[in-house]
């Protein structure tokens, strides 16, 4: 999978994490601890047993356990014994030499587990009492005798009373919910039927009544968990499918002591001005100033700047960007509570929008509903009461009324349907954080991209490689291979071959590298540095870098950010489905321009800080657009927030993904088009569930009026249009096969994208 | 009618049998990872 792109960086590296891996692991007593890891590359047996062997070859490990579905790996190892401590890096290290990727990730998860298995319970105890309650009913319905029917009728209230509070208790807590804050949702004529029909059964049942509705009160309950639960789960899947990325801010820092030493604390430990060690390739733990050292500082993910920035002593960095080149020692200036990441967490509370105020679907429909339910059963106990004076009888009508519009089918009709559509965009590498998210990508109006990251990839693809002698690019390659700078990433990435190696490579921060062999000094980097003082010719679209022997110039290597695959192509689809797209970006406005006009689109807004883009959001909102905001930095966060609905790639800042409705892991962004073409389907589908479950009621509730529906007819009626509605939901699938979505974008970072 | 008497309660008792038998697996972690069972049905280690 593709998740971790250009955060080859969000990899843990054992030997720079190990205090930071021990502060993950939790103590089981006696000497033992667990630590979970997330490993995204897991797909199937094999990887099981390698990553399993491979751990347990570990004498301190004493389980170790996979889990495909949720894609993580459970160690439970001995602590040592006493005098030294285990080091948790060591596991990571045996993932990755077979072949696979650990990270952390953030343990929120166990309480989404408790309640999925309260649900299956529920489910399991509703099933229990429906079946054994409807084979009673059977043998009522084909004629039990008086003494035996009412038996069976007490046999049947007696397991629907327990099952109809455990299974139900979903339900009456939601109902009561909205009932006191003055509205109702869905879950209030559900609750009034099952209670009105369990009473009305057992005031029948006290009086030797014919018709008792135990069945029914506890099928539909069956009926409308198996709903709420799928429902659930779907949610759960990509909540823990987008937990299990990697996280971009680190869980402490190496703190300096008064007395010189090295300690390793926690994020939440750290005030201002202590001092703090930053290693190349770790990233920024808090807002900070730098004291000591040089390097390149990676903001992308702060403003969407491509290019790194140079830090030297006296400037400052911001928590969560990533120190490329050189060691850092650093004041930090705000406690992790008061960093740059909470004033975005703030300007996002402020900025709460589309998704607060939207109502879903089944809420404004029982909004409808549920008072025309209520006056078609007052109407008919009153109008039977008044007709033929028997109030007993008027009342068994209300109930079978109540009962046999009962949203069973609209309980069903939309989760059944976004359930499956959640599953086939899962299948394409779309992850849907909620049912609603499908409602109002269906709505959107407009698109607004964000450039860094999401147009583009982030992350620079050399450009004229193939005019390169093959000798100075080995060479290149050769340097290159010893820096994380992007652009020495992406050289050494497009290098063909390369079998050069050098002794000993010093890297210049803000500069470049040097490498000495018998030819002479070999230099790599910016043009200042590898011709020694010549002016640098960097243009704004364009980098470029220089390799040079005894300071002359060899080879110059042009990069530009690459843009994602498939972008002008789904901006085009896009407009096709009548939706414009305009571009958001804190970069240089000449830069946001050329893009935008390359990919068509017409709106193009640069040098935007994270209110200003926002704002814009807002303002197409007041313009009466719904808008759809693709992003992935902490600077779209609240821009994310603010739009009806939200995207952002699997490689974006945690923050991103946490604000977004919808994460794709692949690099396309096609996965737009298609998300949003199944929102749609889904839509469509949901309203025509809607008009099958309302066609059901037309039929059926001027039956119950009369006075002919007894519990046998309202049994057929209500799992009928269940089965309808199910079957319809499931169509999603049929039709289009999802082929050329998958085949094509299997493996897409392995090999550069041209665009 | 006398053969009801037991035959109820064996039906609900089967039921009842069906319902613990499918907490205890719920309860015992059988359905914490689906996919992974899959697999480790029809791998050869062990």
């Amino acid at each position: 999978m593709s998740c971790c792109a250009p955060g080859t960086e969000a990899l843990l590296d054992g030997r720079n994490n190990s205090e930071e891996l021990w502060l993950a692991t939790r103590d089981l007593g006696n000497g033992r601890r667990s630590l979970d890891l997330s490993v995204p590359g897991v797909h199937c047996g094999a990887c099981i047993s390698t990553i399993e062997r491979a751990l347990m070859r570990h004498p301190e490990v004493e389980r170790a356990r996979v889990n495909l579905s949720t894609k993580r790996v459970g160690i439970v190892f001995l602590d040592g014994t006493g005098v030294t401590r285990a080091d948790p890096a060591v596991f990571v290290d045996a993932i990755a030499s077979a072949g696979y990727e650990a990270h952390l990730f953030q343990e929120a998860t166990e309480k989404n587990d408790a309640l999925r298995n309260q649900l299956l319970i529920a489910v399991a105890v509703a099933g229990f009492a429906a079946t054994n309650i409807m084979l009673l009913s059977v043998s009522v319905w084909s004629g039990a005798e008086a003494a035996t029917r009412d038996m069976f009728h007490w046999i049947s209230a007696m397991i629907a009373a327990p099952a109809l509070i455990f299974s139900g208790r979903f339900f009456f807590a939601s109902a009561w919910n909205a009932l006191r804050h003055g509205h109702t949702n869905m879950d209030v004529p559900i609750s009034l039927a099952v209670i009105l029909s369990y009473g009305v059964s057992l005031w029948e049942t006290v009086n030797h009544g014919e018709h008792a509705w135990f069945d029914a009160t506890t099928s539909l309950l069956f009926f409308l968990l198996i709903g709420r639960t799928l429902d659930h789960i779907m949610r759960d899947k990509a909540r823990s499918a987008v937990l299990g990325m990697a996280r971009l801010s680190p869980r402490g820092a190496l703190v300096l002591t008064a007395s010189g030493e090295r300690d390793y604390r926690p994020i939440e430990d750290i005030r201002a001005g202590d001092r703090i060690l930053i290693t190349a390739g770790e990233r920024v733990a808090v807002d900070s100033v730098v004291l000591s050292g040089e390097s390149d500082i990676d903001l992308s993910i702060v403003n969407g700047e491509s290019q790194p920035v140079l830090v030297r002593p006296g400037d400052r960095v911001f928590a969560g960007t990533l120190n490329l080149t050189g060691s850092l020692t650093v004041e930090a200036c705000a406690d992790a509570r008061n960093s740059f990441l909470s004033e975005i967490i703030s300007l996002m509370e402020a900025a709460e929008g589309g998704k607060a105020r939207y109502r879903r679907i089944a809420d404004r429909a029982a909004q409808l509903y549920s008072p025309v339910v209520h006056l078609l059963a007052l109407a008919s106990f009153l109008g039977w009461g008044m007709y033929d004076g028997d109030w007993k009888h008027a009342l068994l009508v209300a109930v079978a009324v109540l009962v046999i519009t009962c949203p069973c089918a609209l309980g069903l009709a939309v989760p059944v349907v976004q359930v499956v559509a959640a599953g086939r965009l899962f299948r394409n590498g779309v992850m849907v954080k909620d049912g609603s998210a499908m409602e109002r990508l269906a709505e959107a109006t407009c698109v607004a991209f964000d450039k860094t990251g999401t147009l583009t990839m982030g992350r620079p693809r050399l450009v004229n490689g193939s005019e390169i002698a093959d000798d100075a690019f080995a060479i290149a390659a050769a340097l290159a291979r010893h820096s994380r700078h992007p652009l020495s990433v992406a050289l050494a990435t497009a290098c063909r071959a390369g079998t050069k190696n050098f002794e000993a490579v010093r890297e210049v921060a803000g500069g470049g590298l040097e490498g000495r062999d018998p030819d002479g000094v070999w230099r790599l980097g910016s043009r200042a540095f590898a011709l020694h003082g010549a002016a640098s010719a960097d243009s704004p679209e364009q980098s470029e870098v220089v390799l040079s022997r005894d300071y002359l110039s060899v080879a110059n290597f042009l990069f530009e950010d690459t843009v994602r695959p498939g972008a002008a192509t789904t901006v085009r689809t896009l407009l096709e489905r009548g939706l414009g797209s305009s571009l958001l970006s804190g970069d240089r406005e000449n830069v946001v321009r050329r893009l935008a006009s390359s990919l068509g689109i017409a709106n193009g807004r640069g040098a935007l800080d994270p209110i200003a883009k926002a704002d814009a959001i807002r303002q197409m909102t007041a313009a009466g657009e719904k808008v759809l905001m693709v992003g992935d930095g902490i600077n779209d966060a609240p821009a994310l927030r603010s739009a009806h609905v939200s995207m952002a790639p699997s490689t974006a800042a945690d923050i991103g993904r946490q604000a977004a409705d919808f994460v794709f892991m692949r690099d396309g962004l096609d996965a737009v088009t298609l998300a949003l073409d199944i929102s749609r389907r889904a839509g469509r589908l949901i309203r025509q569930n809607f008009a099958l479950a309302i066609g059901y009621n037309v039929i059926a509730v001027p039956i119950a009026i009369l006075g002919y529906a007894t519990p046998l007819i309202a049994a057929i009626a209500m799992s009928t249009s269940s089965v309808i509605v199910v079957v319809n939901a499931l169509r999603l699938n049929l039709r289009k096969s999802d082929a050329q979505h998958t085949k094509a974008s299997l493996h897409p970072i392995l090999e550069p994208v041209t665009s | 009618m006398n053969a009801l008497i037991f035959l109820i309660p064996i039906a609900l008792g089967l039921g009842g049998l069906g319902l613990c038998a499918f907490l205890w697996s719920l309860k015992s972690g059988q359905y914490e990872d689906l996919d992974g069972a899959a697999w480790r049905a029809i791998s050869d280690d062990e």
